[in-house]
C-alpha cells in the first residue's frame, strides 16, 4: 500500500517534471518561425499580458457575480417551481387516485352488501314462502283431519242410525214374514224380542 | 499569415489595443474585449433563455436549464453537498472558459484562452481558493496531507517534498493544458490557411492541390470544437475535485 503510494508519487512528479521541462519547448517547435521570444504570450514585457489578466478578473469577478446573484437563482426559481408544481400534480394525482381507490372499494363494498341484502331477502322471501306453505299445509291438514272426522262422526251416526233402523226393519220384516206364512199375527213382544236377540248374538 | 514563403503563425496571438487611444491607456486589447463578449454571452443566454420561465420549456430555455443541471450535477457530484456553494463559481469558470475556446473559433476572433497569462490566473484563482477552503475547513490538518497515510516515516524526507512538488503543479498542468491546446489548435488552422494560400499561388494544380487543406481545416474545427468543451470541461472537473480534496474532512 505505502509503497504503492509512493511509486505512484514518483510518477505524478517525474510526469511533472518532464512535463514542465518539454511543455515550452514543444510549443515553441509547433510552427515554424515560432521562436520563444517569438512567442507573444510569452511576452510579458508588454503590458498589454498582463492588463488583460487584470481586466480579465475584473470581468470574472461581475461575471461571477451577475450570473451568482441573477442569472442562476433565476435558473433555480424556475426549476424549483416546476420541480413544486410537480410535486403538487403528483400530490393531486396521488390524491385522486387514493380517491378512486376508495370509491373502487366503496363500490366494490355496496355491491357486495347490496347482493348479501338480496340474498338475504330472497333467502328470507324463500323462508317465508316456505313457511307459509307449511301453515298452509298444516291448515290444510287440520281442516282434512277436522272434514275427516266429523265425516266419520257422520258415517258413524248414519251406521248408527242405520243399525238401530235394522231391529225395527227385521221386526217388522218378521211380523210381516210370519203373518203372510202362517196367517197369524206374532205378538210384537214377542217378534221384538226373538229379533233382539238374534241381533244381539250377531252383534247388531 | 504567410509573409513570402514563411508562416507567421503566431502573428495572430499578439495582442493590440482596441478603442484606440482610450484602448492604449486602459491597457485594453482585443483580449478583454472577447472576455467582454464571452461574459454578454453567457448572461444573455441565461437571461434570453430563461426569460419564459415556463414549466414546459422552450428549446432555449431546456438548454439554459440543461447547461445548469450539467454543471450543478457535476459540483455536487463531484464535490458533496458542499458543492452547491461552489456552483456558482464552477459554472462561470465553465462557461467563460467555453466561450472564450468556441469564440477563438469565429473568423477575425480572439480565443483569449490561448494565453498562458490568463489560464495562469484562472489556474491560480482556483488554486488560491482550493488552499483558502482546505485551511478554513480542514485547518493545520491541511498539512498532514502531504505526507500519505501508511507510509514509513523514514521515506518522509522523500514523499514531503514530492507531494508538495504535486501540489504545486496543479495550477501549472490546469494552465499549461488549456494553454496549449488552444495554441495548438489555432497555430494549425493558421499554418492550414496558409497553406491553402501558399498552393493556390502555384497556378492550376496548386488550386486543386489547396483543396486538401481547406478540407483538413474543416476537419480541424469540428476537432477543435471539441477540444474547446473538453478543455472547458477538464478544467472545471479539477476545479471541482481540488475543492472535494479541500472540502474533505
Amino acid at each position: 500500500m505505502a509503497r504503492a503510494v509512493m511509486y505512484d508519487n514518483i510518477r505524478r512528479a517525474g510526469t511533472f517534471l518532464a512535463s514542465s521541462a518539454l511543455a515550452l519547448p514543444l510549443m515553441a517547435m509547433v510552427a515554424p518561425g515560432a521562436r520563444a521570444e517569438g512567442m507573444p504570450q510569452l511576452d510579458f514585457g508588454n503590458p498589454y499580458v498582463i492588463g488583460q489578466v487584470v481586466w480579465g478578473a475584473g470581468i470574472f469577478l461581475v461575471l461571477y457575480l451577475l450570473l451568482s446573484r441573477s442569472a442562476l437563482p433565476k435558473v433555480e426559481k424556475v426549476l424549483s417551481l416546476r420541480r413544486q408544481t410537480i410535486e403538487t400534480d403528483l400530490g393531486i394525482a396521488h390524491k385522486a387516485k387514493t380517491r378512486a381507490d376508495e370509491a373502487v372499494a366503496d363500490l366494490h363494498e355496496a355491491r357486495r352488501k347490496a347482493l348479501a341484502d338480496a340474498q338475504a331477502n330472497v333467502d328470507k322471501v324463500v323462508e317465508e314462502a316456505r313457511l307459509a306453505a307449511a301453515r298452509q299445509t298444516e291448515e290444510m291438514n287440520a281442516r282434512l283431519a277436522t272434514e275427516i272426522q266429523d265425516a266419520e262422526t257422520r258415517i258413524a251416526q248414519a251406521r248408527g242410525q242405520a243399525l238401530a233402523s235394522v231391529r225395527e226393519i227385521s221386526t217388522t220384516t218378521a211380523e210381516t214374514l210370519i203373518h203372510q206364512l202362517s196367517g197369524i199375527a206374532a205378538p210384537a213382544d214377542f217378534v221384538t224380542a226373538k229379533v233382539g236377540s238374534a241381533a244381539a248374538a250377531r252383534g247388531l | 499569415m504567410a509573409a513570402g514563403s514563411s508562416i507567421d503563425a503566431l502573428g495572430q496571438f499578439e495582442l493590440h489595443p482596441v478603442l484606440g487611444a482610450l484602448g492604449e491607456s486602459l491597457r485594453f486589447s482585443q483580449s478583454p474585449m472577447m472576455m467582454i463578449v464571452a461574459a454578454v454571452v453567457v448572461l444573455a443566454f441565461l437571461y434570453v433563455g430563461m426569460r419564459p420561465a415556463a414549466v414546459v420549456p422552450g428549446r432555449l430555455q431546456s438548454a439554459a436549464e440543461m447547461c445548469y443541471d450539467f454543471i450543478h450535477n457535476m459540483a455536487v457530484d463531484t464535490i458533496g453537498p458542499e458543492g452547491r456553494a461552489f456552483f456558482p463559481f464552477v459554472f462561470t469558470l465553465f462557461f467563460f472558459i467555453l466561450a472564450g475556446n468556441y469564440l477563438g473559433l469565429l473568423p477575425f476572433s480572439f480565443a483569449f484562452t490561448s494565453h498562458i497569462a490568463v489560464t495562469l490566473a484562472l489556474a491560480l484563482m482556483v488554486f488560491c481558493l482550493s488552499i483558502i477552503v482546505s485551511l478554513k475547513v480542514q485547518g493545520a490538518k491541511f498539512f498532514a496531507h502531504f505526507m500519505p497515510v501508511g507510509a514509513p516515516k523514514a521515506l518522509a524526507p522523500l514523499l514531503i517534498p514530492i507531494e508538495i512538488l504535486s501540489f504545486l503543479s496543479r495550477p501549472v498542468s490546469l494552465s499549461i493544458r488549456l494553454f496549449a491546446n488552444m495554441v495548438a489548435g489555432h497555430v494549425m488552422f493558421d499554418m492550414f490557411a496558409a497553406f491553402t494560400i501558399m498552393l493556390a499561388g502555384l497556378g492550376f494544380f496548386g488550386d486543386i492541390i489547396a483543396v486538401g487543406p481547406v478540407v483538413i481545416n474543416i476537419a480541424l474545427m469540428a476537432l477543435e470544437l471539441l477540444v474547446g468543451a473538453l478543455q472547458a470541461y477538464v478544467f472545471a472537473i479539477l476545479t471541482c475535485i481540488y475543492l472535494r480534496e479541500a472540502v474533505a474532512h
